[in-house]
């Protein structure tokens, strides 16, 4: 039941770290897209991807949150009193983001674009390095049972930093797959190429980075490798593979293979983080199991989870398809 | 109250209390306050969006299509603005109240899970609606907006449902300061789930209506004396119209039920010193060194209002031990609250009211000065009783978290330094508010002009189906 409960708890990790993560990385790209006018062409392209989809995507982080407070209450009170500095950071920064994103569009001035589109743009980076420093700060086992754990090195520690950059590449290789085949579809060739230069050449330090993270780990968080390179090397293989196709495929194959593929490999290696570490939620001292909430609860959180299954993803999917297809327009 | 008693008392509620406790109750009062204005326009705003949609298909009407467009727009923004801010307030449970949500995340997080659902359904429609107005066929297309009303109805009770079960806890097992057994029913349709549902969902009617309505009676006001003005403002201000005296009856009711279940929030927002029967209403005033003081009376009205009797029994403030009952201040704040909420309550059922008289006598949108400025003036009144409406509710239960099992102080966090928090959270908030201002006074601006260049805006219709060389309704 405990377990359903983490499986539950992790789909939606992998969910905003694969969704939530490519609207990160567009953000990225815009603020790497050059000057006004230099960048003006991705960035409408970033805009126009991003802008009916942020929102449904965001949402995974409150299931996530929600999911955990109310089926690991314990464990959800230790993380928040530990991590306070990079989650209260990560709050605000979702606020700039969602705002200047929003805001910017309404704006027709280039010097007032390009204050909110400044704030979208380094907020988009900023998140998910922060939320990637939480994710190395659990997985490295330093937020104590009764929480109040360090207030800085368990967020400022090799594990962090590496699950941090780790992110914000990660957010930035699924999103320059997206917009390239989203650049494709528009048959705009001259970005489709920028893209895809930028997928490929993210492609290439993710995986420099997570080879060289695996000596990190082992020094720093010897269990989490252990469960990587162990029980969880399936998924870290699948997500290696996958990440090398879709930087072999990205100039022949078809958009949706390429896209199946990134996401494959940012899915992967999220899930073999969860593998690793099961049957625990933080560290080896507290397992899944004892950190559960009360049995009628997890019954209520699967009833809620099996209505998502019936209403949010058909729903998402209609959402998406309607996109594909060019239906939803600004 | 003296000053030297003021510091006092100051004193010793600090000496009292953790310190991060004010910063703490301070941050989540305000984002609190910042993202409930924000509810209205994303639960109710679309329900009078649907409205002008449905009109404008169904009798081919230009203008209340346009309409439509444009509050898709607005909504659009304000929906983002509330989306991220509602996310600050999920971190903030944690971050501040790790004491709340370590020991009753079990029970108290049941609603949260639900309300997640309806924000997902209520997220996805709301861009497919957004962005849907270019290439979807108009029916299909109005009917992608109907499950966001409905999600925003669902989303809301869930919530309202969460801070129901922290004034009147229920469907729990608590042992050894551990939940031990719950039972999911019991902990989301408590004793407070019904009223405290219905008055919020109404309330986010009437902000959204009065204040909508309202801008459209500035326009009307200004000489803007054309359809467009006024069906902008006929159609929000139906609806708050007829949902005004619904709110006045559920208010009464919950009141009511108030008095019965939580009695030392009614003993503190009608400043009940000592139980007995004849109460009287108390309008106005202070509490003073624990005695109601400057007030109006009104004699046995709060036996009257509450059993229909001047001999109704009510229980006083003394009946509280005296280690968890609120301080002089906050039983001041709750009850000066209560009746601005009120009083702001009858003032819009008067509107509402003459609305219809004017309504029935002439069968026309009234354009009577006066009348305009009323409802010009409603909007900013209904967003004052909605805030008045939660302080009562919040800072009622206090010092409780959860009544009877959870004190604040008990709640908060014990790591950090919430005042840096707070305020990076206070410039913060301040800037987007600000934002959404001018971002809505940009739009606004760009529609009276006329000008074809809102055709790149986001989260709405391009100008691109309108069209070409009709005239601006908006000028």
């Amino acid at each position: 039941m405990s377990t359903f409960a983490a499986v539950v708890l992790f789909v939606g990790v992998v969910a905003y770290a694969v969704l939530g993560g490519a609207d990160y990385g567009a953000g990225f790209w815009d603020l790497t897209a050059g000057g006004a006018e230099r960048g003006r062409e991705s960035r409408h392209l970033v805009d126009q991807s991003l802008a009916p989809v942020w929102e449904a995507n965001h949402v995974w982080l409150i299931f996530c949150l929600v999911m955990l407070w109310t089926g690991f209450p314990g464990a959800f009170a230790a993380i928040m009193t530990t991590l306070y500095v990079p989650l209260g950071l990560a709050a605000l920064g979702i606020v700039v983001r969602g705002s200047g994103f929003a805001f910017r569009k309404v704006f027709v001035r280039t010097e007032q674009q390009r204050v909110v589109g400044a704030a979208f743009a380094v907020s988009s980076v900023m998140t998910p390095f922060f939320l990637g420093t939480v994710a190395g700060g659990i997985a490295s086992g330093r937020v104590p049972t009764g929480g109040h754990g360090d207030p800085v090195t368990s967020w400022l520690n090799p594990t962090s930093v590496l699950g941090g950059v780790l992110a914000v590449l990660v957010c930035a290789f699924t999103a320059a797959v997206f917009l390239t085949a989203e650049a494709r579809r528009r048959e705009e060739p001259g970005l489709e190429r920028r893209f895809r230069v930028r997928a490929q050449g993210t492609a290439l330090v993710t995986g420099a980075v997570a080879l060289a993270g695996i000596a990190v780990l082992r020094a720093d968080a010897p269990r989490l490798f252990d469960g990587l390179l162990g029980r969880a090397l399936v998924l870290v293989v699948v997500s290696g593979l996958c990440g090398l196709g879709a930087l072999v495929l990205i100039r022949r194959a078809a958009p949706r293979l390429v896209q199946g593929l990134a996401v494959t490999a940012v899915g992967a290696v999220v899930a073999g983080w969860g593998v690793a570490q099961y049957p625990y939620l933080l560290g080896t001292h507290l397992s899944i199991a004892t950190a559960a909430a009360p049995a009628p609860t997890l019954v209520a959180l699967t009833v809620v989870a099996a209505a998502a299954l019936v209403l949010v993803v058909p729903s998402m999917a209609l959402l998406f398809v309607l996109q594909q297809r060019g239906r939803l327009e600004g | 109250m003296t000053p030297a008693s003021l510091v006092a008392q100051g004193a010793t509620v600090l000496a009292a209390d953790p310190s991060q406790l004010l910063p703490a109750r301070e941050q989540m009062a305000f984002t609190l306050g910042f993202h409930i204005i924000l509810v209205p326009f994303g639960v109710a705003f679309t329900f009078l969006m649907l409205i002008a949609n449905y009109r404008g298909i169904r009798r081919g009407d230009d203008v209340a299509m346009l309409l439509a467009r444009r509050w898709s727009q607005v909504a659009g923004v304000l929906f983002a603005v509330g989306a991220v801010s509602g996310t600050v307030l999920s971190f903030e449970l944690g971050l501040l109240w790790p004491g709340l949500m370590g020991t009753y995340g079990a029970a108290f997080g049941i609603p949260f899970a639900i309300e997640g659902l309806f924000f997902f359904v209520e997220a996805i429609f709301v861009a497919i609606y957004l962005y849907g107005w270019k290439r979807m066929a108009p029916w299909p297309h109005f009917w992608t907006g109907v499950p966001v009303v409905l999600a925003g109805i669902g989303g809301t009770s869930s919530v309202v449902a969460a801070n129901g079960w922290m004034n009147q806890p229920d469907g729990f097992t608590v042992r050894d300061g551990r939940v031990v057994d719950v039972d999911p029913w019991g902990v989301i349709f408590n004793d407070a789930f019904w009223y405290e549902a219905l008055h919020m969902l109404l309330a986010a009617y009437m902000v959204a209506g009065f204040v909508v309505a309202g801008v459209y009676a500035v326009g009307l006001l200004r000489g803007r004396s054309d359809r467009y003005h006024r069906l902008g403002m006929a159609i929000p201000l139906t609806v708050a119209a007829i949902v005004t005296p619904l709110q006045i009856f559920v208010g009464d009711v919950a009141a009511r039920e108030v008095a019965r279940n939580e009695p030392a929030k009614f003993a503190a927002l009608e400043m009940v010193t000592e139980t007995g029967t004849h109460v009287p209403l108390l309008l106005g005033g202070a509490m003073v060194d624990g005695e109601p003081r400057y007030v109006i009376e009104i004699p046995s009205g709060a036996s009257l209002l509450v059993g229909y009797s001047p001999d109704t029994r009510i229980a006083g403030l003394s009946e509280i031990p005296a280690d968890v009952r609120p301080p002089d201040h906050l039983v001041t704040t709750v009850h000066l609250a209560f009746d601005v909420m009120v009083g702001i309550g009858f003032a819009l059922l008067g509107l509402a009211l003459w609305f219809a008289v004017l309504w029935w006598r002439r069968r026309t949108v009234p354009e009577n000065r006066w009348f305009l400025r009323a409802v010009a003036v409603s909007g900013a009144l209904t967003v004052v009783a909605l805030e008045a409406g939660w302080i009562v509710t919040e800072v009622g239960r206090q010092p409780w978290t959860v009544v009877g099992y959870l004190l604040t102080r008990e709640a908060v966090t014990t790591t950090g330094n919430v005042w840096l928090f707070f305020t990076a959270t206070l410039v913060l908030y301040s800037a987007v508010g600000a934002g959404t201002f001018y971002v809505l006074r940009l739009l606004r601006r760009r529609w009276r002009d006329g000008d074809a260049a809102d055709a790149g805006v986001p989260y709405g219709p391009s100008r691109a189906r309108e069209p070409v060389g009709r005239t601006e309704p908006g000028e």
